[in-house]
């Protein structure tokens, strides 16, 4: 008998994305962090909870840093919105992908928590190969078990964490980058995604120059729109 | 002013980070639902929200290399980049496979690391 196609065999599915490349990077990544905010002092509880309800990583090393510097809650809550703004771009680009034909908004509305860059990277590689309709599903699976797997990881390392040698630190935290280099290329499928990639790669650094405060907003902005009007006019060559 | 500090109660903590971590990055998830909600597949402003969201992932990306935190810092600026370029040429060449584009970034970074001492 054929294992029937159901939802529930897709999250199952989703879940096991857990021992994946990008998931294991992730986890890696969340040791460093671990240790971070053993460094800045914040009890345990309130890491765990910081690693479910903020989720990007990004964003949570920016609270612990509003928090350690005695930011009031106000500048706190501009610095990590801020800098956070690109979430809804991503978020808007992944929307389309995940959603099936009669998909209601609210489960998309809560599934979208889970989504920070490992997932988002995930999700763009791996959910053209998932039927439409159990795409939301598979993505519940893996971004539920994901953050779930990283709040137990923050728990246990916590009061463990030790200091590793700086080399290996060191290339521990180069796996993230250069994972998402390799993942973000063969995600790019379209023409105009690829342009926006090698322009964002040099817009960043850039932007970083010129507007470090919003440089992530600024690169996606003008490097995005840059890639899309540099194909159009390509296509329109090419057609005529 | 209110911060973290300021008050002893125990909630406090967890308050200020629902309100500065949870709603300041939920909000724009949210938002992205909305937006991407309006937004047919392969479409003309699909493709340009893709390429927006690609751009922005990609400045992180060179951030993360080009202004690293952490013991990452302590290997030069040239030997992140090379090691970067190498792993993503290795990617590239030898059959699309993420580890070896990986193995290769590593192994440059740290071997490079030990030879420069």
């Amino acid at each position: 008998m054929a294992v029937p196609d159901t939802h529930a065999r897709w999250f199952l599915k989703g879940m096991r994305g857990l021992f994946s490349m990008p998931a294991i990077i992730l986890m890696v990544a969340f040791v460093g962090f671990s240790s971070f905010i053993v460094d800045a002092g914040i009890p345990l509880g309130e890491a765990v909870f910081m690693t479910g309800m903020v989720w990007a990583l990004p964003a949570k090393v920016l609270l612990v840093g509003a928090i350690t510097a005695g930011m009031s809650l106000p500048a706190a809550f501009l610095t990590v919105a801020l800098s956070s703004i690109r979430l809804m771009p991503m978020v808007a680009a992944l929307i389309p992908e995940l959603r099936g034909a009669r998909t209601p908004t609210w489960h998309l509305l809560l599934l979208s928590h889970f989504i920070a860059i490992t997932a988002w990277v995930f999700a763009m590689e791996r959910l053209r190969d998932v039927p439409r309709e159990r795409r939301v599903a598979f993505f519940a699976g893996f971004g539920i078990t994901l953050t779930l797997a990283n709040i137990v990881l923050v728990a246990t390392i916590y009061s463990t964490v030790d200091a590793l040698p700086a080399l290996a630190a060191g290339a521990l935290l180069f796996m993230t980058p250069v994972y998402f280099l390799t993942s973000v290329w063969s995600s790019s499928r379209d023409r105009s995604s690829r342009l926006a990639f090698v322009i964002g790669l040099g817009f960043g650094p850039l932007f970083h120059q010129i507007a470090p405060e919003f440089d992530i907003l600024y690169a996606g902005l003008v490097g995005g729109s840059a890639a899309f009007l540099v194909d159009r006019v390509m296509a329109i060559r090419e057609a005529a | 002013m209110l911060a973290y500090q300021s008050i002893e109660a125990w909630w406090w903590p967890y308050v200020f980070i629902a309100v500065a971590g949870w709603l300041a990055t939920d909000m724009w998830r949210w938002l992205g639902v909305l937006a991407g909600n309006r937004l047919k597949e392969d479409s003309a402003s699909m493709v340009w929200v893709r390429s927006v969201a690609t751009a922005l992932v990609a400045a992180v990306i060179a951030k993360l290399i080009l202004y690293p935190s952490g013991d990452l810092a302590q290997a030069p600026l040239l030997l992140r980049i090379g090691s970067a370029a190498a792993g993503f040429a290795a990617f590239i060449f030898l059959g699309k496979r993420t580890w070896v584009g990986i193995l290769a970034a590593i192994a440059c970074l740290v071997g490079g690391q030990i030879v420069l001492g």
